[in-house]
């Protein structure tokens, strides 16, 4: 039987500028789980700790008031305690590694990201896109709407460019 | 003249560059300014109204005479301060507002008429006659008064932007500055210490004093690299902070490759936007000069500006010095020329008592009272205490006083208060919450009290207590006395950039515009690039003399951002063209552009418009081609722009109920409803399919244009209103990707692809499908009044979908359909879209009053009953049948036929037209008054616009298959 072929937005490229690299990468599964009202401890219990705000963990990211995305497992059976929505192919994955990591995204987002540590999280714009933000032990990793991924490709990597040229002065 | 052994400049490293096509030879370090005075030039740049000549006046970024056109790798920037473009190997830069050349400009004509052209003569000469004032007399004045000029096309260069968060901002690297930051680096604090030059150390630099026992310039180097060092300091030279707003946050420019030559991916400037807890304005002061007449020569420059070009880039600019001051502080720097071997031939002092003890003569009570010197400086008319005389002098020194560099604190409205002692405006603490002057910027001018004051701000802003030592500094009293403009006849410069005289103020106090503001906007004072740095306070001195008041009742005119010029460029750093705004892509975006489909723009996504065939020149011989293929065989279309919103919970129902017009709770599982959503005012949001995948969980798409309006809708309703309802929802619009399948082969192309050939499945129903081994979604619904279905799988899967469903549709004679085609389809069946529910159409316009449910309430439906959103004197949707081949246009006005065309006989307008494949004709959907009780009238069609007048009959909106069989096929 012919199968239908799955692509993620930028077929997984990756470019690297004085010594930072930019790559999509596959997350695998990517789950919505909206806790209903008075229900968190009932899904920690199936799921594990569900994340305080602006914190990710054990492949659990903090995305809004009782909300969480459940990245690269699939999803337990949550009925009546929470709403569960793929979200997988809604978004783009980029990993941002390197020394000009911090800088290249200070062009995009208004936030202080030097004292972002492991395991923090946040919604922020990037440039004028919807972001999630998690920073990893020694990377970014972004997410961004996949319809969007070649302008935030394109935006991060003129970033890129453009400090990779002025290290260069 | 360079002088030996003297400057900051690096002596071993030779830069050549050019100026108006000449080539000279300056040192790594050199300003523009001061390598050509070292080369000589003094003629830099030409007045902004008479075309005088000019020369530097300042060594910052204040410089209101030496403004050049740059050009770099296609780029001109006109204005740029000759003080702060450093020079480059391969600069090329050149004088502007002349012609045909610097020396020889011909509107040099302006500055004999100048008797003609007091300030507001142009309001005064130009009134008669009236129209020509637009056309004729404005343009002819903007091309002789003028400074540089713009190329007509677009800055491709690049740009950056960035934000930065820190504890302390400290804006200037004088010795406040430096004090300041290195009092709250060593407590450990998040440290900025923004500098506009591209050394930092501020006056330091330039001073010749001593600091903690060394040279000052070499205790700023050492205190710089012990900052350097510390990790939680950033300094940041070439960045001028040019704007403060609210919440501690600063815009900042900073210049970032416009020191060397073009480089790929290097940006001229980057735009930052600075958020500080605390910060400390250590911006220093600026100079003043003096006015007396033709005191705008080239040759005549501040006195702290000759002690810049004398240590820091080891220039000399003149031979035989003069100095004019009236205060003590100036006159180091005629003792330093001095002890560098330059000739200082007098010293005129304007107070009565003062100190004659130099080493060179000295005149009290005296005034400059004329120069000479065309294109430079040659001498100079004194008067003094014991006479007069002429005193032969190519550099003529001024210094009128020192104004504190208060510009930022003025950025939220606040006034500053004019201190006696120092003749001088210094800020009132609290004029920006949390900004605080220090040194010369908060009026005290010995380097001792300003790091003094530098560390204790520091200090007190962020509660330290552990302070680090003061080093040992001078104490030098300042005592000034003040003198503004030399009295007597002639022109007498205050704004150099704008030129405004003494006279001209006057001229503004006697014609009855004594407040301060009406004196900058008469004689424009203030308005030039510099922004009245120069002159501001000397004009306001002028204006209180001639109205009898004192400077403090004249009061002052403040400082709006930005503080200095800021390219449009940086400050829209990745916003040019495509930048503006994010683009979206389709799954099937490559499929489409690889048929050669022309993409447009909708919202933020871009979607095929038609897909050409072979031997189709038109997009209409396309577009009719593709309406007759979904007519009579099969189409797919890339719907999945349409806004998704995933909806569960057990009051989800409920949640529907209010928000639709319709009842969704009603709604059986498996099928799908049409529903309209309106506003708090009762008119038209948006309207969509909902679909009932369970029991508490519905799918509810939106129009493409309104996702993101309905999304924030339901989001404040659920907030606002029934915060405790059982209830969540979220997007999924990207998750999934969605195609239209419609035509009598629809459903023939659909199983060929499904793993399970598809049952029953009446028009309005949905459910889970398998296609090609992926889970999908397959609803039937149709925006085209042909047998429709539309199929969603994970976006990951959707480009491939997308080609294999085209590829078979065009084995069945479909194929893809675009926008075009897509709207043809509608219209023929009376669809809305956002062109028809725009804003001010309500239910019951569009024929969809009977959609509000009466057993419920719902958002919108108390105020879609108030007097005036129904009835016969509303415009009603109806369709247009044109009743000649004659094209129609939307936008087009409706009139009775025998009705004069005018505005108050129109009954209405078009909204969307068409021409119709199917039924040969030209369609529109219009607003017509009482219109659905004028079907078979008809309505005359005018197009101002397009100049068409088109007899149309009136109809019901349903062209095609007003019964709706081929859809429940």
């Amino acid at each position: 039987m012919p199968e239908l072929i799955a692509k993620t937005a930028l077929s997984g490229q990756s470019t690297t500028h004085a010594g930072t690299t930019l790559a999509e990468v596959n997350l695998g599964q990517i789950t919505s789980i909206a806790c209903f009202p008075g229900q968190m401890a009932a899904v920690s219990a199936v799921l594990g700790p569900f994340p305080a705000p602006n914190t990710h963990a054990d492949g659990l990211c903090w995305t809004g008031p009782d909300q969480a995305f459940l990245i690269g497992r699939a999803a337990p059976d949550l009925t009546g305690l929470a709403a569960t929505t793929d979200q997988t192919g809604g978004w783009a994955a980029l990993r941002l590694t390197g020394p000009l990591a911090v800088d290249v995204l200070a062009r995009l987002v208004p936030l202080d990201l030097r004292h972002m540590t492991e395991g923090q999280a946040a919604r922020a714009p990037l440039g004028h896109m919807q972001m999630v933000l998690m920073r990893e032990a020694d990377s970014f990793l972004i997410l961004v709407f996949r319809s969007m991924a070649r302008t935030a490709w394109h935006e991060l990597e003129e970033a890129m460019q453009m400090l990779a040229a002025r290290k260069a002065l | 003249m360079r002088l030996a052994d003297k400057g900051l400049i690096d002596r071993s490293k030779l830069v050549t560059f050019t100026f108006d096509g000449r080539s000279y030879v300056g040192f790594a370090g050199d300003s523009l300014a001061s390598a050509l005075l070292a080369n000589g030039v003094k003629l830099m740049g030409r007045s902004f109204k008479y075309h005088r000549p000019r020369g530097v006046l300042t060594a910052g970024s204040e410089e209101p005479n030496a403004l050049v056109e740059v050009l770099d790798d296609g780029q001109q920037t006109p204005n740029t301060r000759a003080t702060v473009q450093e020079i480059h190997d391969g600069l090329v830069a050149r004088s502007q507002n002349r012609w045909p050349n610097l020396r020889w400009d011909m509107l040099s004509i302006n500055d004999l008429a100048a008797p003609f052209l007091s300030a507001g003569f142009y309001y005064k000469t130009f009134m008669w006659p009236r129209a020509f004032w637009e056309g004729i007399y404005e343009p002819l004045i903007r091309r002789a008064a003028g400074l540089g000029k713009l190329l007509p096309k677009h800055d491709t260069a690049d740009y950056d932007r960035a934000f930065a968060f820190c504890d302390l901002l400290v804006i200037g690297s004088g010795p406040t500055g430096l004090m300041a930051a290195l009092t709250a680096a060593k407590a450990g604090r998040d440290v900025i210490l923004a500098e506009e030059d591209h050394m930092m150390g501020g006056r330091l630099l330039s001073d010749d004093g001593q600091i903690g026992g060394m040279a000052s310039a070499d205790w700023a180097n050492a205190t710089i690299a012990t900052l350097r060092a510390m990790p939680n300091v950033r300094l940041m030279p070439r960045t001028t902070v040019v704007g403060a707003y609210d919440h501690g946050t600063y815009s900042a420019l900073e210049r970032v490759g416009l020191h060397v030559a073009h480089r790929p991916h290097l940006p001229r400037e980057c735009f930052w936007r600075i958020v500080a807890g605390q910060t400390i304005l250590a911006t220093g002061a600026l100079e003043r000069p003096i006015a007396f007449r033709n005191n705008d020569r080239p040759g005549i420059m501040l006195a702290g500006a000759v002690q810049t070009y004398l240590n820091r880039y080891g220039v000399a600019p003149g031979r035989r010095v003069t100095l004019f001051a009236n205060n003590d502080g100036a006159r180091i720097v005629a003792r330093q020329l001095m002890a560098a071997g330059v000739k200082v031939a007098a010293i005129l002092d304007s107070r009565p008592v003062a100190s004659v003890i130099e080493d060179c003569p000295v005149y009290i009570d005296a005034r400059v009272t004329d120069t000479k010197g065309r294109h430079g400086l040659t001498s100079i008319s004194v008067s003094h205490a014991a006479g007069s005389m002429e005193v032969e002098t190519d550099l003529l020194m001024l210094s009128g006083g020192w104004n504190p560099l208060l510009h930022l604190t003025c950025h939220q409205n606040g006034r500053p208060v004019w201190r006696e002692d120092i003749a001088a405006f210094v800020p009132k603490p609290g004029m920006i919450p949390g900004l605080t002057a220090a040194g010369s910027a908060n009026g005290v001018f010995s380097t001792a009290e300003c790091l003094a004051q530098g560390r204790d701000t520091a200090a007190a802003v962020l509660g330290l207590a552990d302070l680090p030592d003061l080093p040992h500094a001078e104490a030098a009293p300042y005592a000034i006395q003040p003198f503004w403009a030399v009295p007597g006849e002639g022109r007498a410069w205050l704004d150099f950039a704008n030129d405004v005289t003494v006279k001209d103020v006057k001229l503004s106090a006697q014609e009855g515009y004594v407040s301060v503001e009406h004196m900058k906007r008469y004689t424009t004072q203030g308005m030039a690039p510099d922004q009245g740095k120069n002159s501001n306070v000397g004009a306001l001195a002028v204006l209180a003399d001639a109205t009898g008041r004192g400077i403090p009742e004249t009061g002052t005119t403040t400082f709006r951002p930005p503080y200095v010029p800021v390219s449009i460029a940086a400050m829209g750093a990745g916003g040019r063209g495509v930048g503006f705004a994010p683009q979206r892509f389709l799954t099937s975006d490559q499929a489409s552009r690889d048929r050669g489909a022309p993409m447009i723009e909708a919202g933020l996504w871009y979607r095929p418009s038609y897909f050409p065939k072979p031997g189709e020149s038109t997009w209409r011989e396309a577009c009719d081609r593709e309406v007759m293929m979904v007519r009579q065989t099969v189409g797919v279309a890339d719907v999945s722009t349409l806004g998704k919103i995933d909806i569960q919970g057990r009051d989800a129902a409920r949640f529907l109920d209010l928000v639709y017009t319709g009842t969704f709770s009603t709604l059986p599982v498996g099928r799908v409803r049409y529903g309209l959503m309106l506003r708090e005012d009762g008119l038209v949001m948006d309207d969509g399919t909902t679909a009932r995948l369970g029991e508490n969980h519905y799918l509810m798409t939106t129009t493409t244009a309104a996702a993101g309006q309905v999304m924030r809708h339901l989001d404040f309703v659920h907030q606002a209103y029934c915060a405790d309802y059982d209830l969540r929802f979220i997007s999924v619009t990207e998750s999934w990707a969605q195609f239209a399948v419609a035509g009598p082969k629809a459903r023939q192309l659909l199983n060929s692809l499904l793993d399970q050939p598809l049952g029953d499945f009446p028009f309005m129903s949905c459910g889970e499908v398998t296609i090609e081994g992926v889970k999908a979604r397959l609803f039937r619904i149709s925006f085209s009044g042909e047998e429709g279905y539309e199929i969603a799988v994970p976006t990951p899967y959707g480009e491939s979908l997308f080609r294999d469903l085209v590829a078979r549709a065009e084995t069945l004679g479909g194929g893809p359909y675009g926008m075009e085609a897509l709207n043809v389809l509608r219209i023929e069946k009376g669809l809305i879209t956002h062109a028809e529910i725009h804003g001010r159409v309500t239910a019951f316009d569009i024929g969809a009053q009977k959609m509000i449910a009466t057993k419920k309430d719902c958002i919108g439906k108390a105020s879609s009953t108030r007097p005036g959103l129904t009835g016969p004197e509303r415009e009603q949707m109806v369709g247009l049948r044109a009743l000649s081949d004659q094209p129609i246009g939307a936008g087009a006005h409706l009139f009775t036929p025998g009705d004069k065309v005018n505005r108050e006989n129109g009954q209405g307008y078009v909204t969307s037209v068409c021409y119709s494949p199917t039924l040969s004709s030209w369609l529109g959907l219009a607003f017509l008054k009482d219109g659905r009780a004028r079907h078979g009238q008809q309505i005359r069609l005018v197009d101002h616009m397009r100049k068409t007048d088109v007899l149309c009959e009136v109809c019901d909106p349903v062209f095609h298959d007003p019964e709706g069989g081929k859809l429940r096929a």
